[in-house]
């Protein structure tokens, strides 16, 4: 859990509001296990509430009252409006452009917003052999806006990726525990600070030199309603 | 037709053999991995979009050669350890890899249950993966646009569970579906789990029926897909998906659990009673 001065909310929990507000009421979302579906999850549950969650386990326009611990869980598919196969969610849905959004997280991302989730060293002899792309690489460039979320640091945020899984070309957005992301001149490039973090942490957590926006802004802190909806999913997706 | 598990895996998987078990989060066939560590089956090809905890078993037990996959990990929990000391020790064997993403697992399953030598996509570009894996690139007659090709998946043996079978051998699943039917269509021969026999299948929305004409054995396999879960029967365990985090990190411990609840019970009954039998001495 990270430190967050004497604000009466984490590092975290601004992470995942911040990036629940850039999802809107009509977007449809492919959305990841962990950080992205808590985001997706609280949109749904605040501004967004006719945006359509889509999990790589075929169901579309899940409803969830808990949160769900992997991308199949019983409540994603009993509260969809379908359920499909994986064969027809990759060829009919992702790959036939019926999904604008796709949120995505990595373990390492560099300056142009291509991210690794394979390993970290080399590929035959990894120091640490991650996951793997599951449905990032195809996810990267189905849709016309990715969001990425990752937590700022010199692991995550590197000058060279160990392995490039997915391509950066439509990341529009990446949400960090620090601040915003964004691409400008083709280079992502801090635009936003959250309350209490700086520019200087931003710089200090980043292994590339990190350009920031002239007109840097800092977002909103989480208001009492975000907040409560977020913290009564997470209660109940730990019950 | 019907049989018990442990002939239908005598019979059925032989050594070297290459195994899809598939079961995409739901309906993963636990049990008949389970009876595959339990054989002692020994270089086989297991391939699988998302490996999970009943691969993790088998890969730490020795089973396996190579996996050909998509995402290896514990959902929501995070690695899997016996994988990781596969491919990064080498622990209990070297593990060749073959990794692809999701669409094109799907697609290549999709081609061999369609009898096509390769499964095409819009996917694959860029990034590390193209040159760690087979793909290629064809191109459309029709309009020259550059697509991607994936070797059709083929497996000697497909292992899927599902809630039901009727008195006949004919399957009945429903819920989230993943890449079942493929995979029993793609494979040259097929293993089906099932939570019961009924009398009669009832009809479903959106179920998935495998008349019995493709399946070569069906086996009653009650909790057969525990961690995981069988919709209209129990939920999936999440708490197993937590705890089994620290049972796998450590090769002695990983070990003995395998032992006392895989290798010392006799059947997925056993299983689920030593699983019982721990919770008590616990407690």
């Amino acid at each position: 859990m990270s430190v967050n001065g004497d604000r009466p909310y984490t590092a975290d929990e601004m992470m995942a509001v911040e990036a629940s507000r850039r999802l809107a009421d009509d977007n449809v979302c492919f959305v990841g296990i962990g950080l992205p579906s808590l985001a997706a999850n609280l949109a749904r549950r605040t501004h967004a509430p006719g945006c359509t969650l889509v999990y790589e386990s075929g169901t579309i326009g899940s409803k969830p009252v808990r949160l769900p611990l992997s991308i199949g869980d019983g409540e994603l598919a009993d509260t969809a409006d379908a359920v499909v196969s994986v064969p027809e969610m990759f060829a009919y849905w992702l790959q036939g452009r019926r999904i604008d959004v796709g949120f995505l997280g990595a373990a390492q991302i560099d300056r142009h917003g291509n991210l690794n989730s394979t390993v970290i060293g080399s590929y035959d002899a990894p120091s640490v052999r991650l996951p793997g792309g599951g449905g990032a690489p195809e996810i990267a460039l189905g849709v016309d806006d990715v969001f990425v979320m990752l937590r700022q640091s010199k692991r995550t945020f590197v000058g060279e990726l160990d392995f490039t899984t997915s391509l950066g070309d439509n990341v529009r957005v990446v949400v960090t525990d620090l601040g915003i992301l964004e691409p400008r001149d083709g280079e992502l490039t801090l635009t936003a600070v959250h309350p209490g973090a700086t520019a200087d942490e931003a710089r200090a957590a980043t292994g590339w030199d990190l350009r920031v926006a002239d007109d840097l802004a800092e977002t909103e802190p989480p208001t009492e309603g975000e907040l409560t909806a977020l913290r009564a999913l997470e209660t109940k997706g730990r019950s | 037709m019907i049989v018990p598990l442990s002939d239908a895996v005598a019979e059925h998987v032989h050594d070297g053999d290459v195994v899809a078990l598939e079961g995409f989060t739901h309906l993963i066939p636990s049990a008949a991995g389970h009876e595959l560590i339990r054989q002692e089956r020994r270089d086989l090809t297991l391939v699988r979009m998302t490996p999970d905890v009943v691969y993790d078993q088998l890969i730490g037990m020795g089973c396996a050669r190579k996996l050909v996959f998509s995402w290896g990990g514990n959902p929501g929990v995070g690695s899997l350890h016996r994988l990781r000391d596969a491919v990064e020790n080498g622990w209990p064997q070297p593990l060749e890899l073959e990794e692809h993403s999701h669409a094109g697992m799907a697609a290549a399953y999709a081609a061999g249950a369609a009898n096509l030598p390769f499964g095409v996509l819009r996917g694959y570009r860029g990034g590390d993966l193209p040159a760690r894996t087979r793909v290629a690139t064809v191109v459309c007659p029709f309009t020259g646009e550059e697509l991607a090709a994936v070797p059709a998946h083929r497996p000697d043996v497909g292992v899927i569970h599902a809630q039901q079978a009727d008195r006949h051998g004919n399957v009945q699943l429903w819920g989230i579906a993943g890449v079942q039917k493929e995979t029993v269509l793609a494979s040259k021969r097929s293993i089906v789990t099932v939570e019961e026999i009924v009398d009669e299948l009832e009809p479903r929305p959106n179920a998935v029926v495998l008349p019995s004409w493709v399946v070569s054995a069906v086996c009653v396999a009650p909790r057969g897909a525990h961690p995981s879960y069988a919709a209209g029967y129990y939920d999936r365990d999440n708490e197993f998906y937590v705890a089994w985090d620290p049972v796998s990190r450590d090769r002695e411990t990983f070990l003995a659990w395998m032992q006392r609840h895989v290798l010392d019970t006799a059947d997925v009954d056993g299983y689920h009673a030593s699983l019982v039998a721990e919770e008590t001495t616990a407690a």
